[in-house]
């Protein structure tokens, strides 16, 4: 599509987008009342800084439905973001809303050369995570036969991939590299394989990453990304170029702001990522942001696609982990401690990426003169508390390390606690 | 009757026991026996010192985790048989121990058993039933 015919397109959209808010979701209509903007004053895309922002805290505050734009009889799917109760991100969507989200993720396999007659493997997780479904809806839609194997089961995995004659696979990048590893210590020639393309996200990864799982596998391997608050997968994609990723922004209409002032910074500038979903019908989303920090490319990707391209996501502009595509916040680690301690003892989450292997998350507890106890059995006993309750809550699997007092580094009388380790700034 | 452990968290980390060790001997303790369990990620020291209190001062000032342990100080002839007769003593009364270590004193003819157990009361009284020697801690700081 042409540029300017796009911008038109966005503008028609947005005005649809914020009028179906405020008639329909009375939470939106305060916001907007409060803000002193209503749908007659926005007539196009020069006019979006007008809206005000939406939030996870948003949503968190009209948990479960509260921002539905639409009656549960045209839901048709419910997806949820990780969570303890009361803090996970509820999204739906009506029939209109899959087709758009199937339609955004068949571009985004396309985009890798993904066709009819290709064999997906899609190793993402099936379930609440919107992972699965999405790239599963989209390569049907292409035509592909889809095998949803889901995650797990390594072994089996790189039996299917083998057996199957698999030519595309969709995961997490970590676990390609987990497929790769186990396969060739399978026996496996990756080289033979008649795998071609892999579309890996759901987690942030890096350049250097990217090299070693199209050495391992011998493939391209391509870049996506999406939140769920949003749709899902597909809300970017890279295309073969592999420079940079282009935003699906007839439907996902992208900013960037600088977080602190939350005003638009210059085309071209580094800042947090915000989206206006401008079809959707059962979750209206204005002006969400992300917390993703980026920058949008504005000169035209030379395959071709007038969509422009966001720069790999390298940071957050809050404390939020992803991890194994699971979204982690220390705060909800720290709620698990309060529950089982009482306090809230100090702590340290160490994220790492071993290579070759899936992320690992340690959460690093200091042992108090109370908690403490000279049998081994009510130590690790309390470890074991710790981490059931942390899984439990996020749905993770972590370990527990507990660690001498005052080890955990403190800086400005603030406890850092998050060390990450995993290289995602290449 | 009752003898006072000190019990030290440490971390896996090279140079922990010599923080531990040095610190008592700046701090004037004498260490009389110990025992150490460990795991993957942190063990925990076991002490029996002439001066506890002055024991877990030192050591907490300086930032280790310590606690106070009750445990019994058993002394048993130094041969064959001596320590089984000791636990029967305590497993025929339905007593459950925990853990324990032993220590040969100066003089050799007799050792000396640490016993960590829930029931301390109910356990001094199953040995000194089945003519054991509890040591008291002056007796203990003797030897």
């Amino acid at each position: 599509m042409e540029v300017g015919a796009l911008r038109a397109l966005q503008s028609d959209r947005l005005r649809e987008a914020v009028r179906r808010a405020y008639d329909r979701v009375p939470y939106y209509r305060a916001k907007l009342d409060a803000a002193g903007v209503g749908p007659g004053d926005i007539r196009g895309m020069s006019d979006i800084e007008r809206l005000p922002f939406t939030t996870k805290d948003d949503l968190r505050e009209t948990y479960p439905f509260g921002l539905f734009a639409v009656p549960m009889e045209e839901v048709v799917r419910i997806h949820a973001s990780s969570g303890t109760t009361g803090k996970s991100t509820v999204v739906g969507y009506t029939r209109n809303d899959i087709a758009t989200w199937s339609e955004v993720m068949a571009r985004t396999l396309a985009a890798g050369g993904t066709h009819r007659g290709d064999i997906v493997q899609n190793s993402y997780g099936y379930g609440l995570f919107t992972g699965g479904l999405g790239a599963h809806y989209g390569a049907e839609l292409i035509g592909a036969s889809v095998i949803p194997t889901s995650g797990g089961q390594t072994q089996r995995q790189v039996q299917i991939v083998q057996d199957f004659g698999v030519t595309v696979l969709c995961c997490t990048p970590s676990y390609a590299l987990v497929i790769a590893e186990a396969g060739k210590e399978m026996g496996v020639d990756w080289a033979a394989a008649p795998l071609r393309v892999g579309f890996f996200g759901a987690e942030p990864w890096s350049q250097t990453m990217r090299q070693e799982i199209e050495a391992a596998l011998r493939i391209d391997a391509l870049d996506i990304y999406g939140l769920s608050e949003v749709t899902g997968p597909g809300v970017a994609f890279e295309c073969l170029q592999k420079a940079g990723l282009h935003v699906n922004e007839d439907h996902f209409y992208p900013e960037v702001i600088d977080p602190a002032t939350g005003k638009q910074v210059k085309p071209g500038e580094r800042g947090e990522l915000v989206f206006t979903a401008l079809t959707k019908e059962a979750l209206p989303l204005l002006r969400y942001r992300t917390r993703d920090l980026t920058r949008l490319i504005e000169e035209t990707c030379p395959c071709g696609r007038s969509l422009r391209r966001m720069e790999r996501v390298t940071g957050r502009s809050d404390d939020m982990l992803i991890i194994r595509g699971v979204n982690v916040f220390p705060s909800q680690i720290e709620e698990v401690l309060m529950g089982i301690e009482g306090t809230t003892p100090n702590y340290l989450l160490v994220v790492d990426r071993k290579p070759r292997q899936m992320d690992e998350l340690e959460v690093q507890v200091e042992v108090s003169a109370e908690r403490f106890s000279d049998e081994i059995a009510k130590l690790a006993a309390i470890a074991d508390r710790i981490r059931a309750g942390i899984e439990n809550a996020l749905g993770l699997h972590v370990s527990v390390r507990l660690v001498e007092p005052k080890t955990i580094e403190r800086s400005m009388g603030k406890a850092k606690r998050v060390v990450d380790r995993r290289d995602l700034g290449k | 009757m009752i003898t006072v452990q000190i019990s030290v968290f440490l971390e896996n980390k090279s140079g922990r026991l010599a923080e531990v060790t040095r610190t008592l001997a700046a701090a004037g303790v004498n260490i009389r026996a110990l025992s150490l369990a460990e795991t993957i990620d942190y063990g925990v020291l076991r002490l029996i010192v002439d001066r506890p209190t002055e024991a877990k001062q030192a050591l907490t000032t300086v930032g280790f985790t310590v606690s106070e342990t009750e445990v019994i100080a058993v002394e048993m002839p130094d041969r064959p048989g001596g320590l089984a007769e000791v636990v029967d003593m305590l497993t025929k009364r339905g007593l459950n121990i925990e853990y324990l270590y032993a220590f040969v004193g100066q003089r050799g003819e007799n050792a000396v058993v640490i016993i960590r157990i829930d029931t301390v009361a109910e356990a001094i009284a199953a040995l000194q039933t089945g003519g054991a020697h509890v040591l008291s801690a002056a007796e203990l700081s003797r030897i």
